[in-house]
């Protein structure tokens, strides 16, 4: 038995030489030219979400932000029913002020209309005068408030007509409720039957302030909050599982291993770096690499300037000065002595 | 001028450039059509009406592609009964038509914003406004010259649309006169028995490029699959798809600035780069090959000397000595055939002036490519003597012979319907018509069949020429248009070992025509690399391709040379003695020699790899 397992794990274990790199490359690689010619979108669920090749090259590339970030929130308790779910859910949506009110302005006389949706309100169960509290809390020096009932007139007599509209355009975006940047929520259950809310927009910080939420089950596909919020190794984990997930979508089978090679690349420094000229490409010990690669000029100048030694141990150098790659075959070094 | 409204006028153009406007579009663009019709406008005007856009486009410059069709007014042809038959009467013809608005001609802009043309006679409503004088008139020049294109998926028809293009044929009646500079000529072209009207309408049947060929659809011992195609080595022999090939090679006699000028003429031993006597042994006093001569590559079609490239210096006797430079043209390498004829003229600019036709046969071979009219193209895969060739009971032996997996995934219904038309022309000796969208129809073809006694489809029991067995499965057989297609493997084959190599990178050329190597390109290195097989990528990209050793100066790291006078290695920069022998691509050399020229020093460190 024993023996069998140790079999089986010299089996699965990797031959000293191999060039586990230049696998990975192959073995993303090829699934990647299949996916550009059929990238499906997934319908129904919540939003379009890139998936694909264009996620893929979001996440290779360490976007700053994700096209669509997309969170899923677990929550402490187990609830049974849909009803109390979804109120949460109706909690962590984010209001802004236009969602629950009209606006009209009036240039000639310099003011700004705000009418109020009582029933809007109602559904979101905010009150009026918090919200009127709120839009008072923006306003800056100058400007008069009026207000009767759900309709509130704002006079700016002094106000240059662009920062006027550029005042409404303010009090649009005011955040009037629930969690900032959170939109669209949608109830639904994993496939253990836990009901869990999906909703677009990433602010992990912000949602595990909110006391229902689970902070150790709740995730978001933004690979850069994880970094900031949880660091590093949350995030090597992240890509991995993002690339995991959209090559599984498409119904690529990648090794796992292949992934996690890449994920260790882009984390290795202890932040995310790029695949690419800016990232792990550009970062090569060797200059003559880095100067097959691109930008040729500007490395070998900059080179030149430091004074800088290559030491010749990856591929592409070899192969370019005519050298065999330590790699494989080249790896081994065998000497004979001649008997004196 | 009062001031337009353009909100409600139209604006009209006249051959592109805008003339004015009209309040009433339609009414204008309807007066204009109906003077046409009736010749008091010239019929080679045609009026384009944008109605969203509110212009109108009337043209009359030369350009648009205009094509004929009959006018349909109130759902009714103009073409009336009593018509055609005063123009069976010959009473009337095509100029009547015209000028009295039976006929008009649309461009393309007409026929696109004015036109709802009908394709057939009984296909006319209210609303039609023309109607096809045929309904291949839809089709291209191209496509309406191939047959039953209304049975082949469309992707089919593309792609045989661009291989009769390609078809090898009788491309001029006068090519015995012309020096083109490639050009074949098949030995027995026959006009298709499945033929199509517009072929005759177009002249397309005097410039014919085909064989009516025997084909069996079956399987041959592996040779035909994946398109591959087993040809009657018989057939070959007597002529099937035999073609000749002319080449023409020109040159003349330049004249340079300082009044001097080439000359045709055998080479003289002391013209600078003069091959040897036996070179010149073709060329007459004239210095041209004569005609009738068997040449192979690399020989000398015409001995020519040019001035030299650089005025000369004055020699040490006073006068510049005339030293001329061999410009001779030679045949290329990987060429060979029969001098056909020399002509002898003058160039534009006066000069002498010599074009030299080469000629060869080329019998189907080998890897030939071959494709019938419905996108069924196919290589040969294999010669067969007629007595190995499966044969039916009458001993009828195919030419050809195609696998069964070319039809069903292409849907190539037009293929075989030729195949079984072709085979009821054959039998009976008409000529069929395949007109798409009309001819002759399946069921006629098969009464034909029916009535000389084969199976009316087209099937046949056949018989194993190797073995007499009988083969179990009916096999079809038919008579089907082929054409032999440009890309010959003759013209195509290459294969290097050693060879030419380029100058500034000491790596082996590239390309057929200077002897090349075939690139090992990126992609096959990442293959070898992540294989790990790196000694076989070191000898494919160094040892095989420009491996230098190079003297390195252990002290600086600068590349030295060796100084044959003193038989000893010398540094540029340093006065060591102490060098070691590297071995590297000479890519990298000149890598460093750039980088030099580039302000940069780059040193190589160099290290014994044993004691690591």
């Amino acid at each position: 038995m024993v023996t069998k397992i140790n079999k089986g794990k010299n089996e699965l274990m990797v031959t000293p030489g191999e060039g586990v790199g230049i696998m990975t490359a192959h073995s993303l690689g090829e699934p990647g030219t299949q996916m550009t010619m059929r990238t499906f979108h997934l319908p129904g669920v919540v939003e379009m979400v890139p998936t694909g090749l264009p996620r893929l090259i979001e996440i290779v590339d360490a976007k700053k932000k994700p096209k669509k970030p997309i969170v899923t929130v677990y929550l402490k308790e187990r609830y049974k029913d849909k009803k109390k779910v979804e109120e949460i859910a109706m909690k962590i949506d984010e209001v802004l002020l236009e969602n629950v009110a009209r606006f009209s302005e009036d240039f000639k006389k310099k003011q700004v209309m705000i009418t109020i949706d009582k029933k809007a309100l109602e559904e979101r169960n905010l009150g009026l005068v918090e919200i009127k509290k709120k839009i008072m809390g923006e306003l800056e020096s100058g400007i008069k408030m009026k207000h009767q009932r759900e309709r509130v007139l704002l006079i700016a007599k002094d106000l240059q007509l662009r920062m006027l509209r550029k005042l409404t355009n303010k009090l649009k975006a005011l955040h009037v409720a629930g969690v900032k940047d959170i939109t669209k929520p949608v109830v639904t259950q994993d496939e253990n039957g836990e009901w869990l809310i999906i909703a677009g927009g990433s602010n992990l910080t912000d949602l595990f302030k909110i006391p229902e939420v689970d902070p150790k089950k709740s995730t978001t596909n933004d690979i850069m909050e994880i970094y900031k919020l949880f660091g590093i190794e949350a995030a090597r984990n992240s890509i991995l599982e993002e690339i995991h997930t959209t090559m599984k979508i498409q119904g690529a089978d990648v090794d796992i291993r292949h992934i996690c090679l890449l994920a260790d690349g882009m984390t290795a420094d202890g932040e995310i770096v790029s695949v690419g000229r800016h990232g792990l490409s550009g970062k090569k010990p060797s200059v003559l690499a880095r100067a097959a690669f691109e930008e040729t000029v500007k490395h070998l100048v900059n080179s030149a300037i430091h004074g800088e030694e290559d030491k010749l141990n990856g591929v592409t150098e070899n192969i370019l000065i005519g050298q065999p790659v330590p790699l494989g075959t080249g790896l081994v070094k065998l000497t004979m002595k001649p008997q004196k | 001028m009062a001031k337009k409204n353009l909100e409600t006028e139209y604006i009209i153009y006249l051959n592109g450039k805008m003339v004015g406007t009209h309040p009433n579009g339609e009414e204008l663009v309807k007066n204009i059509i109906q003077k046409r019709r009736n010749g008091e406008i010239n019929h080679e005007v045609n009026v384009e009406y944008h109605k969203k856009l509110r212009e109108i486009y009337i043209n009359s410059d030369g350009g648009r592609s205009r094509r004929p069709l009959i006018i349909v007014e109130n759902g009714k042809s103009k073409l009336t009964p009593e018509i055609k038959s005063k123009i069976k009467n010959n009473e009337i013809e095509w100029k009547d038509l015209v000028r009295n608005g039976i006929i008009e001609y649309l461009d393309p802009g007409e026929e696109d914003t004015m036109a709802y043309i009908a394709i057939k006679e009984e296909d006319i409503t209210p609303e039609h406004t023309h109607v096809e004088m045929d309904p291949v008139g839809i089709l291209s020049v191209v496509t309406s010259q191939l047959p039953m294109q209304e049975y082949n998926s469309s992707p089919r028809t593309t792609m045989a649309c661009s291989m009769t293009k390609q078809a090898l044929g009788l491309f001029s009646s006068n090519y015995n006169l012309r020096y083109d500079t490639k050009s074949f000529v098949m030995f027995y072209p026959q006009t298709p028995i499945v033929y199509t009207r517009p072929q005759k309408v177009l002249g397309a049947e005097k410039r014919i490029g085909g064989n009516n060929l025997v084909v069996a659809i079956m399987s041959y011992r592996s040779f035909n699959m994946e398109d591959g195609i087993v040809i009657n080595k018989s057939s070959v022999d007597r002529g099937l798809l035999r073609v000749e090939m002319f080449k023409t090679y020109s040159t003349e006699e330049r004249r340079y600035p300082g009044g001097q000028k080439d000359k045709f003429e055998i080479p003289a031993p002391t013209v600078n780069g003069y091959r040897e006597e036996t070179a010149y042994k073709y060329l007459d006093e004239d210095g041209l090959i004569l005609p009738g001569v068997e040449v192979k590559g690399r020989e000398v079609l015409v001995g020519k000397t040019s001035p030299p490239r650089f005025l000369e210096e004055v020699s040490a006797f006073g006068i510049a000595e005339e030293k001329k430079r061999e410009s001779s043209v030679t045949l290329k390498a990987e060429e060979k055939g029969i001098v056909d004829s020399v002509m002898l003229t003058q160039s534009p600019s006066g000069n002498k002036l010599v074009k030299i036709r080469i000629r060869e046969t080329k019998i189907p071979e080998n890897g030939d490519k071959v494709a019938s009219r419905h996108g069924q193209k196919g290589v040969i895969g294999l010669l067969v003597p007629q007595e190995s060739m499966p044969f039916t009971k009458q001993g009828i032996v195919p030419d050809l012979l195609i696998n069964p997996h070319a039809i069903p995934s292409r849907m190539t219904v037009g293929h075989l319907l030729e195949t079984i038309v072709g085979k009821a022309g054959a039998i009976s000796g008409k000529r069929m018509d395949g007109t798409p969208f009309g001819g002759v129809k399946e069921d006629e073809a098969k009464e034909i069949l029916k009535q000389y006694g084969f199976e009316s489809n087209g099937y046949e029991t056949l018989y194993d020429g190797v073995t007499g067995e009988k083969i179990e499965a009916e096999i079809f057989v038919g008579v089907i248009y082929y054409q032999r297609l440009q890309h010959l493997v003759s013209n195509k084959i290459h294969a290097r070992s050693r060879g030419p190599v380029q100058l500034l990178t000491h790596q082996p050329t590239e390309g057929r025509s200077r002897e090349g190597g075939l690139r090992f390109g990126e992609m096959e290195r990442d293959c070898i690399i992540g294989y790990g097989a790196t000694m076989l990528l070191k000898e494919r990209l160094m040892d095989e391709s420009d491996r230098t050793v190079q003297i390195v100066c252990n002290d600086c790291g600068s590349l030295a040379y060796y100084d044959y006078l003193k038989n000893k290695p010398v540094c540029p920069i340093c006065d060591s003695s102490n060098f070691s022998q590297i071995e590297m691509s000479y890519a990298f050399k000149l890598l460093l020699d750039e980088i030099k020229s580039l302000g940069i020093f780059p040193r190589l460190i160099t290290s014994n790899k044993t004691e690591e």
